[in-house]
């Protein structure tokens, strides 16, 4: 068997214990240990975004990081993003744009976005393509993607 | 494959180069290279996997002395936005801009970047011609000790690096620029973001009424390692910048690599985009 090593973080806002295999990424970690299921396998090898979570603010692959490396550290899902009254105007603008087709995409995409809204609150559509540009849509839904973010910016413009 | 016996993550420099001292380990830092080549079996773990992503000082950009000092654990994020590097080093924010993508660049780390010792490595170019050294740690006999090695030196192929395996990549340095340095970066790929590049490019020199002195040229993704090219370089140094010192100088650079046919281009199609990109570059130094 795989070594294993306790780890303590605080997971969408409440603090975690877990015993975890040393080699097991965040990815699998999350939605086979925990049970959260929101965030997506998509590629594995941090090309799609589909599993894009915050780790102390910063958005990370989480197919890329080992769940070893969660200790002591501050991790947002999806699931708890959609607890966050501050990501309502993003949610929201998401639906009111269409900006969902098969859905797949969706969680990394509303992760990633509200990192950019926090990071940059006035980007324009260029800014926000840059800042998506590490997350696929399948179904090629980026026009209303981007038009759903943009909108969320400032509040819409 | 070896089983993991052990998991450390220090806290201290000196507690870091104490475990690389006792052998076999795997170092973790941003993981987005470690995760996926041990994946796919290009790298195998040693019993000792030990994080050093909490090991102190190991972040962040000061100036010491005549040199900017780039800590190992320093995410390529972090040198995209940090003001010492864009007055000092703009050529690296900019291929730190070219880098995968935020999630990515959030991860990773200029240490690992180095060490992963890709061919084409975003950042090696750029910090092969702005004369970058590495600063090498250990713990020997009991007390730290620090080597320096030229990055242009440290490759020795694909993955390998002349770091010796109790050793650690604390930091790089940089020379600060001096007046009337230039510097260019170029990467070829077809989509900007995530991508590999097929062939990337780095100039440098000190530009003085029209002649480039102090020349570096450095090509990646032609050759095994990112590659210094003394020819091309030779071709440049001391002379005018005029069509014919420039021409001179992209057929020095096609000669001098030596690439391979992959999924990416044809070795034939990196030799073209070797010359016909130097010779534009140089013309945009020659008219800067």
């Amino acid at each position: 068997m795989s070594l294993k090593h306790d780890i303590e973080f605080t997971l969408n806002g409440v603090t975690q214990r877990l015993a975890v295999d040393v080699t097991m990424n965040a990815l699998d970690m999350l939605r086979d240990v925990v049970g959260l299921t929101g965030t997506k396998y998509g590629c594995g090898e941090g090309e799609c975004g589909a599993c894009t979570i915050r780790v102390d603010g910063e958005t990370r692959n989480s197919c890329l990081m080992f769940a070893v490396d969660f200790d002591g550290r501050d991790i947002v899902t999806i699931e708890g993003l959609a607890a966050d009254p501050k990501a309502d105007a993003l949610r929201e603008s998401f639906v009111e744009h269409g900006a969902v087709q098969c859905g797949f995409c969706t969680p990394g995409m509303v992760m990633q976005a509200s990192h950019i809204l926090d990071t940059h609150p006035d980007a324009d559509a260029e800014a926000i393509k840059r800042g998506l540009e590490g997350n696929l849509c399948r179904c090629t839904g980026y026009k209303k993607i981007v038009d759903a973010v943009e909108s969320a910016c400032c509040g819409g413009r | 494959m070896t089983a993991i016996e052990r998991y450390a993550a220090p806290q201290s420099l000196d507690e870091a180069l104490g475990i690389l001292q006792q052998g076999d380990v795997t170092i973790l830092a941003g993981g987005t290279d470690l995760m996926l080549q041990t994946k796919v079996g290009r790298i195998a773990f040693k019993p000792t996997l030990m994080n050093i992503g909490r090991v102190a000082g190991l972040k962040g950009v000061t100036v010491d002395g005549q040199h900017l000092r780039i800590g190992a654990l320093t995410t390529i994020s972090e040198l995209l936005r940090d003001p010492l590097v864009a007055q000092h080093a703009p050529v690296l924010a900019e291929a730190c801009d070219h880098f995968a993508s935020d999630q990515i660049r959030n991860a990773g780390t200029l240490g690992g970047n180095i060490n992963n010792a890709s061919p084409a490595g975003d950042t090696l170019v750029p910090l092969i011609v702005l004369d970058a050294e590495v600063e090498l740690a250990s713990k020997p006999n009991g007390s730290v000790a620090t080597r320096r090695l030229p990055l242009a030196e440290f490759f020795t192929g694909p993955g390998r690096t002349k770091r010796n395996a109790n050793e650690l990549l604390t930091a790089v340095r940089i020379p600060l620029p001096k007046p009337g340095h230039v510097a260019r970066f170029y990467k070829f790929g077809t989509r900007p973001a995530l991508d590999i590049s097929t062939i990337s490019i780095g100039i440098a020199g000190i530009k003085r009424d029209g002649m480039l002195t102090d020349t570096r040229v450095a090509f990646g993704a032609v050759a095994p390692t990112p590659l210094r090219a003394p020819r091309t370089e030779a071709a440049l140094e001391g002379r005018r910048l005029d069509a014919g010192a420039i021409e001179a100088a992209a057929d020095a650079a096609r000669d001098e690599v030596n690439p391979i046919d992959d999924i990416r281009a044809s070795a034939w199609y990196r030799k073209e985009l070797i010359h016909n990109m130097t010779k534009r570059m140089l013309d945009h130094v020659a008219q800067a």
